[in-house]
């Protein structure tokens, strides 16, 4: 197969472009630029911006004695992931970039892209494993390193963009093995740091950059019932779950400590309360996609709601409009925000997912 | 390179140091000044005008910050630095440099829709602001479109306001006819790798009344502006190419814009809609072909030659590797998808008939598979 090798100067793409040459394939490199004013070195633990990481997937290609471009989609990029991220935080919601850039950049943008130009698939160093099941469905599954699984972010592109989609990864037993195989290629990236922040914040300071970006938005922390307990600078800094940094001056009645229940965007209310008003009874989410039938009729299956998260069990089942309800009885899931992306599974197999529009309190359920 | 430059280049490999004073530095010394007579003949300036450096990038930093700091020391005045929207980089950023540091005020010439400088513009300019003016700067012609500019107007203008102009030579020596003192220039710039010399091998030629600053400050080897050991091995193979791109211009350059030609009106033919960039005939450079390509990405178009084993390019070279829609193309009048949907094609001694008829067999396929690839991108 002709296969567009995603190479953003990090150790897992390049040893991914690595086994898509030795299994026989044809590989091109290409280097996304995604930032327009791109840094000349690399700073903390960001992972592709920079001029020095793209020189990196540079050298990669040349030890690989692949082709190599770069792919300028940085208009793209603005345009949806980061506009995308500071509209959800603007509406209140909690958004997952990582996610919206696979769905519009990597699996959308750059894939559309290279099936025009004639390849046959897209590789990348995501850890998942892709496939069909026995009846012929793309299947996509956790990697074989569950520490490192990378399924809940590549769950949005759907089965037919996953058809098209090559992890080489998926199956390598620990990132270890990933690091040792590329020193052994004499890839120099062997050793360069994991990177984990949001890649488009410089500094790993997301409250600052929505700071800059969306201004001082001051409005009321109250509780469930309206009471005003204090005042914010902006909702856009609080997430579902959070804890810390409310600076209420008061203290509970019952002395426990407060956690942000939920963000009101219209009244630019941030709603506080217990840790049990936390816990999730049901979710709904909407835009949902399948990678088998969609469930007319209740499933049991597992929920996951975090990139690092756990999976807990849930029944899912769709509802009009292309959306999906969650029901859940288990008090392990908590703190649940609309905009985050909803990831059903069985056993490693990735079911659906959805963007979650609501979430509502066990507490609900159980009045 | 030229096979001769490489024989030269070679040949002097172990040269000593020609500023030393032992037989072996007498002996590289002899080279260096030989070379110089033998450039200074080429281009039509006098050996005592050529400052030998690292290449164009180095040649363009001494010319337009120099001439700006040794202007200004002499009348703090002058402040002005006026250059044509379409230079190379190395002309514009110390330009913008200049300005962002100290002080300089920047003044764009305007191109018009074929990327060719207005003499009266710069005439207007200088008529308000002559006194205020550091120095010009216009390139001979242009790297991207082949545009050749009217230098000896330009200089004629600017020597009535007593205002030195420099001029960036690289892509015109060995291309077009080039007379350092004929054209009326204070300061001008060329390189070996784009004449069949080496990488890293470059000249300002600068007229001997001529003050300049140094920007390299060491032990003065060229004529005080410019410190650094001289490359005896590549001025001595700059020499060669110079000498030989010169020579033999007329008969390459016959050949070379026939062949470009057929080039553009086998595009045309096989890409109606294909647009030819620049001026033509004797104000185009004669091996330069530039077309934008409607609704197609430079850069597919660049991806899908390459896979077809047709080198060309969307601009000009950058750091990152990352297109960005030409400034050049822009100056002209162009929007930004239409520059984007940009791709030169430059020949050279070797190219031939055959990969002229290679490149028309693969582009009509390309096309079309880049603008399918181009609807994908703007969706």
């Amino acid at each position: 197969m002709r296969v567009l090798a995603a190479l953003s100067g990090g150790v897992d793409s390049a040893v991914a472009a690595a086994r898509a040459v030795d299994a026989g394939h044809e590989v091109v490199g290409v280097h996304m630029a995604l930032s327009r004013n791109r840094a000349q070195m690399r700073t903390g633990s960001r992972g592709c911006c920079s001029i020095e990481d793209a020189g990196d997937a540079r050298r990669a290609a040349d030890v690989l004695g692949i082709p190599y471009y770069v792919w300028d989609l940085s208009e793209r990029f603005e345009d949806t992931v980061i506009a995308d991220f500071l509209s959800e935080y603007e509406a209140g919601r909690t958004p997952n970039p990582c996610v919206r850039c696979n769905e519009h950049i990597k699996f959308d943008a750059l894939l559309d892209k290279a099936l025009a130009l004639g390849f046959d698939a897209v590789c990348t160093g995501h850890y998942a494993r892709a496939g069909l099941d026995d009846d012929g469905l793309p299947l996509l599954r956790r990697s074989v390193d569950p520490a490192k699984d990378q399924s809940y972010v590549l769950a949005v592109m759907g089965p037919r963009r996953l058809a098209r989609a090559m992890f080489p990864l998926g199956d390598v037993p620990s990132k270890e093995q990933v690091r040792a195989e590329a020193a052994a290629r004499g890839l120099s990236v062997s050793a360069k740091p994991d990177s984990y922040d949001i890649c488009f914040v410089a500094d790993g300071d997301t409250q600052g950059f929505l700071r800059d970006r969306l201004g001082s938005r001051p409005g009321e922390i109250v509780t469930a019932d309206g009471t005003v307990l204090g005042e914010h600078d902006g909702a856009y800094g609080f997430t579902v779950g959070q804890r810390k940094g409310l600076n209420l001056g008061r203290p509970a009645p019952d002395g426990r400590p407060r956690y942000v229940l939920s963000i009101e965007p219209v009244q630019n209310r941030v709603v506080v309360g217990s840790a049990a008003d936390l816990t999730v009874g049901a979710v709904d989410g909407e835009d949902a996609v399948w990678f088998v039938p969609a469930p007319e009729d209740w499933i049991d299956c597992s929920l996951q709601v975090r990139a690092h998260g756990g999976a807990v069990p849930v029944r899912a089942r769709t509802t009009a409009g292309g959306g999906l309800r969650i029901e859940v009885d288990d008090d392990r899931l908590r703190g649940v925000a609309p905009g985050q992306s909803a990831v059903l599974y069985r056993g490693d197999r990735v079911l659906g997912q959805a963007t979650v529009s609501a979430a509502h309190p066990a507490a609900a359920r159980t009045a | 390179m030229t096979p001769e430059a490489v024989a030269a280049m070679t040949a002097h490999l172990s040269a000593g140091n020609p500023s030393s004073l032992h037989t072996a530095g007498r002996a590289a010394r002899r080279v260096v000044e030989e070379s110089r007579e033998r450039l200074a003949a080429a281009v039509g300036a006098r050996p005592s005008e050529v400052i030998f450096t690292s290449g164009g990038t180095e040649a363009d930093n001494l010319a337009v910050k120099g001439l700006f700091w040794a202007r200004r020391t002499a009348d703090q005045q002058r402040r002005r630095v006026v250059v044509s929207s379409v230079e190379h980089h190395a002309v514009l950023d110390p330009a913008e440099w200049l300005a962002t540091h100290e002080g300089a005020e920047l003044v764009f010439l305007d191109v018009d829709a074929d990327g060719r400088v207005d003499p009266q513009a710069l005439a207007a300019e200088l008529a308000v602001h002559g006194e205020r003016t550091a120095l010009v700067s216009v390139m001979w012609a242009n790297n991207e479109v082949g545009a050749v500019q009217p230098v000896t107007e330009i200089t004629r203008v600017a020597a009535a306001h007593g205002v030195p102009v420099h001029s960036d030579a690289v892509q015109a020596v060995g291309q077009v006819p080039v007379d350092f003192a004929g054209a009326g220039l204070d300061a001008l710039t060329l390189t070996g790798h784009k004449l069949g010399g080496p990488v890293g091998a470059g000249a300002l030629l600068a007229r001997r009344g001529l003050e300049l600053t140094p920007v390299l400050h060491g032990g003065g080897q060229e004529r005080g502006v410019r410190s650094g050991t001289l490359d005896v091995a590549g001025i001595a193979a700059l020499a060669v190419a110079v000498e030989q791109a010169v020579t033999e211009r007329a008969a390459v350059t016959a050949r070379l814009s026939a062949l470009r030609d057929s080039l553009v009106d086998g595009v045309r033919a096989a890409v109606p809609d294909a647009v030819l960039r620049g001026p033509t005939g004797p104000d185009r450079l004669p091996a330069n072909a530039h077309f934008t390509f409607p609704g197609c990405e430079g850069d597919s178009l660049l991806f899908l030659l390459d896979s077809a084993g047709v080198e060309c390019s969307t601009g000009s070279a950058c750091q990152a590797g990352v297109p960005q829609p030409s400034h050049v193309l822009l100056a002209m009048g162009l929007d930004e998808p239409t520059a984007r949907g940009a791709l030169r094609f430059s020949l050279g001694r070797t190219s031939t008939e055959e990969d002229v008829a290679a490149l028309l067999a693969a582009l009509p396929g390309v096309v079309e598979r880049a603008r399918v690839a181009g609807m994908v991108g703007v969706r």
